[in-house]
């Protein structure tokens, strides 16, 4: 925070002026930017459409209303298939995350390739969408649960491994020499020395990631990839817009108490 | 150690300690996932031949995915993946521009109770839906394009950026925020000089890390119809052509990559 001196005494000024000077690029740039990128997409917008939004809100919303509670009956099993997509997914995530997170972290990676490797499975499985995944499952193992239950898995492996390689190179080193001086071979120092020290942090990740996985299971269905999502879809599609609202109201509800159950194992883990 | 009695015995085995030290505790969750493990794949009803059909049908699939198809006459998968990523970052500015009055009306040191309840449920609403399903009716009243991925992901936007400046709002550090009020600041002068120099450096940062997840969504909002790379690449994958899918698979790989390290070296240059 500079004070010019000035004739009328010292004038107190946020920052310097060249600082302000940069601040403003910056801001120039971004507003550029943004300026382009709103050109081209209005370009391709059809106005029309968009003008007509207000009206066919208030039209679909009207539609959607009152929800028809009488089609809970056909939703409890797409819950339970939601849900289930989400727990095993993350069980099938974890179970492969655990040793690419070894692999990945610089303490324990065996080399250097294979750690290239491990980060290589990391970056590439959490960059692909989960439904992009379930696309090309769908296709490999066809419709149903099982496509969307592996596509959750891998798109979670990355996302576990990231922070569990970092948990592993937090660890206290302290308690691995300890393991190391009495003889213990190196799968006996990670079986002793790291993973007590790091499964608080497999238990908080493997809720953690649950919890954004129901929320992912819920739209899987729109590529055929089982759960809650291909009720959605197909209501969608024959336009029951009673039930559409139906089920964003379970969806609501689901992903409510998935989010207040893990935060309540996290809290009581950490 | 049995040679003698009169010494104190020590313990000659030791055990790993459980995670969960209350057996009664532990044995219930072994038993009760055992349980929900057994229920939920007996529900699953996978179809075991079509999933070993899917053996050979992976292999071929990943045979065709090589060489990738690199050519793109049409020049759509060009086209479609600039779509997706003028979409990010627009959709990044409308979303913050939207998310700075929801995120100060729902930080608890500055609004009401009313105003508060209204902005949280906001958050929470765009919090719970997954971008897909904005997407979906985004269309509806958008109609196709990328106006609809625009809209969809920056109401997405809404519910990690106004939540976090919320809780960084509730966070920050009370004096100074006093000091600039008891000069006899106004609201907005108050915001200005109390709150925004607070608050700006990790909002710049998580602003950055939002514009990746947005593009990583703008990806696969296309195949609802919102514009952007992810019509092409279902078409491609009804069309057999996995060629052209492997090349967009490839291009979105290398693209998140290099937005992660960027926007990871921006944020560790601001703050």
């Amino acid at each position: 925070m500079p004070i010019i001196e000035t004739n009328e005494g010292p004038l107190w000024k946020r920052r310097t002026s060249t600082r302000q000077w940069l601040i403003w690029i910056g801001w120039l740039i971004g507003i550029c930017i943004a300026a382009y990128a709103w050109k081209l997409i209005s370009d391709k917008t059809i106005w029309f459409f968009v003008q007509d939004a207000p009206r066919q809100m208030v039209d679909i919303a009207t539609r959607m209303w009152p929800p028809s509670f009488d089609y809970m009956d056909k939703l409890w099993g797409p819950v339970w298939d939601t849900l289930n997509i989400a727990t095993i997914g993350t069980v099938i995530a974890m179970v492969l995350a655990i040793p690419i997170a070894f692999l990945a972290a610089r303490n324990t990676t065996p080399h250097k390739l294979v750690r290239a490797v491990a980060l290589f499975i990391i970056v590439a499985t959490r960059s692909v969408n989960s439904l992009i995944w379930a696309l090309l499952l769908v296709v490999i193992v066809g419709p149903g649960v099982l496509a969307g239950t592996i596509a959750i898995g891998f798109r979670s492996i990355g996302g576990c491994s990231k922070l569990l390689y970092e948990a592993i190179e937090e660890i206290n080193p302290v308690q691995v020499e300890a393991i190391e001086s009495t003889g213990a071979s190196r799968a006996q120092q990670m079986l002793y020395g790291i993973l007590p020290q790091i499964l608080p942090t497999i238990a908080g990740v493997g809720v953690f990631r649950w919890d954004i996985n129901v929320r992912g299971s819920t739209i899987l269905g729109i590529v055929g990839a089982g759960g809650i999502g291909v009720q959605l879809n197909a209501s969608i599609n024959v336009l029951a817009w009673t039930q559409v609202s139906m089920i964003l109201l379970v969806i609501l509800g689901t992903v409510f108490i998935s989010e207040y159950v893990s935060a309540k194992i996290r809290h009581a883990i950490i | 150690m049995s040679q003698s009695t009169s010494q104190p015995t020590y313990a000659d085995t030791w055990k790993k300690p459980p995670f969960i030290k209350s057996p009664g505790l532990r044995w219930s969750i072994y038993i009760g996932s055992f349980v929900y493990f057994a229920l939920a794949l007996y529900t699953m009803e996978i179809n075991w031949t079509r999933v070993a059909e899917g053996v050979p049908r992976g292999l071929s699939l990943l045979s065709k995915f090589f060489p990738p198809n690199l050519d793109d006459t049409r020049g759509v998968i060009i086209d479609g993946i600039l779509e997706s990523i003028w979409m990010a970052i627009i959709a990044t500015v409308g979303g913050i521009i939207l998310s700075v009055p929801i995120g100060l009306g729902a930080a608890r040191n500055l609004t009401n109770k009313y105003v508060y309840l209204f902005c949280r449920s906001i958050i929470g609403v765009s919090r719970t839906f997954p971008e897909i399903i904005l997407a979906i009716f985004a269309v509806k009243f958008f109609g196709f394009g990328p106006f609809a991925g625009f809209v969809a992901l920056s109401i997405g936007t809404i519910g990690f950026f106004a939540k976090l400046l919320a809780e960084d709002i509730e966070n920050m550090s009370k004096s100074q925020a006093e000091a600039v009020r008891v000069t006899g600041s106004s609201w907005l002068q108050w915001i200005n000089y109390a709150i925004q120099p607070q608050v700006m450096p990790r909002m710049i940062g998580l602003s950055l890390y939002r514009l990746d997840i947005n593009f990583r969504e703008s990806a696969v909002v296309g195949i609802v119809g919102a514009g952007g790379i992810g019509a092409h690449l279902l078409t491609s994958v009804q069309r057999y052509e996995y060629d052209t899918t492997a090349t967009i698979l490839i291009a979105i790989i290398v693209i998140v990559i290099a937005l992660e390290y960027t926007s990871g070296y921006l944020r560790k240059w601001v703050q």
